[in-house]
């Protein structure tokens, strides 16, 4: 971690060798992946490349076999989980730094049992300590901002994926988070609402918030990226600028890649 | 014993009924009012006024009975249930075997083998019969409690494994990744999802459980199925007691499905898979 001690105040997410296993199968082979502040770090690859298994290693939801993390500059701790892979050492610290890397995930997610405003309010309320009407405050002026003025009542069950996803990336944003985890925000839906939930990406990214995007839209991840990294087989293959990484890809694997989009 | 396989149908297609068509229910209430009318006046009632408090008294002892069996009966299933699914193999299998033993076995039998069983065990250590809780001990509600208790708790344990384990992994991943504790998982996502799937299942247990009481009158518990058995002893009367307890039960049980159906209605959900 010593190496870039000096940017800790820039850095958001900074992931070193970062292995998992699945009993017998090692999905992530030692992965190396930095986001700094403002950064939107587009992830694509192929299927089982291991996009999700990384993605939730970064919030622990998926404990690394090894590896170090470092989140807003602090290191996360961890300890042996007794069945060969890392758990965290401390839950305040992880329960923490989960709070400040919101997830979105491709089937949403919502809570089922909640109407949308309360869906909104959870995090902020029973996570954060926010005051409840401030919070209550807050998630009607998010949900409105994505689009949804008139679902606050409603359940998630009742509406559209693509209201369902709006609505779950304004339940990220509520806790005014560090870091956007977002993994194929767009697989699940309808190709006619897809649109809708990239728009409101595209402004997240337009207003400097720092994302990591797993997504197989490679216009879109062209057009918002800062950087593209392509997971093969486990590991980074190749990474680099949207204009280099997409007009010239040197691997010929991502070559290969590239080719099945166009 | 009368709990079978259909429950969940009948339960859901009690809940589900008030829906269908109040022009249904409506006429099946006046059915039953004419013909309530031409048989009461053929029969003899006289005898209410004096059984009354008899009657009265079977009447709040059902009526608790239910209530606190179920409340304590589903406070129990809760972990019983619950360690089936997330549990170490030395708390699942036990809850298993509670379960599979409980229902698998008459409440009949239980509720003699509490009583007689273990009622008769007690006496035979001095030390219980000098505590404190021998004047409890001694009576019959205890056992009768303690019976219905275990079965509700066996049976809505196994409605509300399956409830829990029907709950998507995705929905406590997703409170886990907004750094929520296990235990705000558990007790505000986890819990009241699975709640809310058992909802409709657990209304018709409910009503089983109410159809179970009876069986205590066979341990001396005066609930309104054995006040009604003394009211035909010493009156003679063959059906006038009995008709009277059906239409008592009949409303009880409707009390339980308004009662759960507040409960699911207040929150119109549909869960998704
Ligand atoms: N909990 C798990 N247990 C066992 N194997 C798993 C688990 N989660 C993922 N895997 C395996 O790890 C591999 C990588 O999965 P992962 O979901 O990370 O791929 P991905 O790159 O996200 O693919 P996709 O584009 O299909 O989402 C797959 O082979 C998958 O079967
Ligand atoms: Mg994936």
């Amino acid at each position: 971690m010593s190496e870039s001690e000096g940017n800790a105040s820039t850095e958001a997410i900074h992931a070193e060798q970062i292995h998992k296993r699945f009993g017998a199968l090692e999905v992530l082979k030692g992965v190396n992946l930095s986001a700094r502040k403002g950064d939107v770090v587009a992830i694509i690859g192929g299927s089982g490349s291991g996009k999700s298994t990384f993605l939730r290693c970064l919030n622990c939801l998926d404990h690394p076999t090894s590896g170090s993390l470092r989140i807003n500059g602090e290191e996360v701790r961890f300890k042996p989980d007794g069945h060969g892979d890392l758990a965290p050492a401390s839950r305040q610290q992880i329960r923490q730094l989960r709070s400040r890397l919101a997830m979105v995930f491709q089937n949403f997610n919502l809570w089922q049992h909640r109407t949308l405003l309360e869906n909104m309010i959870e995090a902020p309320v029973h996570v954060l300590g926010v005051p409840r009407k401030q919070a209550i405050e807050e998630g009607k002026r998010l949900l409105d901002r994505v689009g949804l003025n008139d679902k606050h009542d409603a359940y998630p069950a009742f509406l559209s994926g693509g209201q369902q996803q709006r609505a779950a990336i304004a339940r990220a944003l509520a806790v005014d988070p560090l870091a956007m985890l977002f993994d194929e925000p767009t697989s699940a839906l309808d190709p006619e609402l897809v649109g809708e939930v990239l728009k409101v990406i595209q402004s997240l990214a337009d207003e400097g918030r720092t994302m990591i995007l797993v997504t197989h839209e490679m216009a879109f991840a062209r057009d918002v990226a800062t950087r593209v990294v392509f997971f093969h087989n486990g590991v980074v293959e190749e990474e680099g600028p949207p204009s280099e990484f997409f007009s010239n890809p040197q691997s010929e694997r991502l070559q290969k890649f590239l080719s099945n989009f166009n | 014993m009368s709990k079978t396989d259909t429950t969940e149908n009948t339960s859901s297609a009690l809940v589900s009924a008030p829906s269908q068509g109040s022009s249904v229910r409506l006429t099946g209430w006046l059915i039953l009012i004419v013909a309530a009318a031409a048989i009461a006046s053929q029969m003899r009632w006289d005898w209410i006024m004096d059984y009354y408090p008899l009657l009265w008294r079977g009447l709040v002892t059902t009526i608790i009975l239910v209530i606190v069996t179920s409340v304590l009966g589903l406070l129990l299933a809760i972990p019983i249930g619950l360690v089936q699914v997330v549990g170490p193999f030395w708390l699942a299998w036990p809850a298993k075997a509670f379960c599979t033993v409980i229902r698998g076995t008459p409440l009949l039998l239980q509720l003699w083998l509490l009583y007689y069983g273990l009622g008769s065990l007690f006496p035979q250590f001095p030390w219980i019969r000098q505590s404190e809780l021998w004047p409890i001990l001694r009576q019959a509600w205890p056992y009768a409690v303690l019976g219905l208790t275990m079965s509700y708790a066996a049976y809505e344990g196994e409605v509300l494994r399956g409830a829990f384990a029907g709950v998507g992994k995705d929905q406590l991943d997703a409170g886990r990744s907004f750094g929520m504790s296990e235990r705000q998982i558990f007790r505000r996502i986890w819990l009241p999802q699975a709640v809310r799937r058992a909802m409709p299942t657990l209304a018709g247990e409910t009503i089983l459980q109410l159809k179970a009481t009876p069986l205590v009158a066979t341990i001396t518990v005066l609930d309104v199925y054995s006040a009604a058995a003394q009211v035909r002893q010493s009156t003679y009367l063959t059906y006038e007691p009995l008709l009277l307890i059906s239409a008592i039960y009949i409303i009880i049980s409707l009390g339980i499905l308004k009662i759960f159906s507040r409960f699911s209605s207040s929150k119109q959900v549909r869960l998704a898979g």
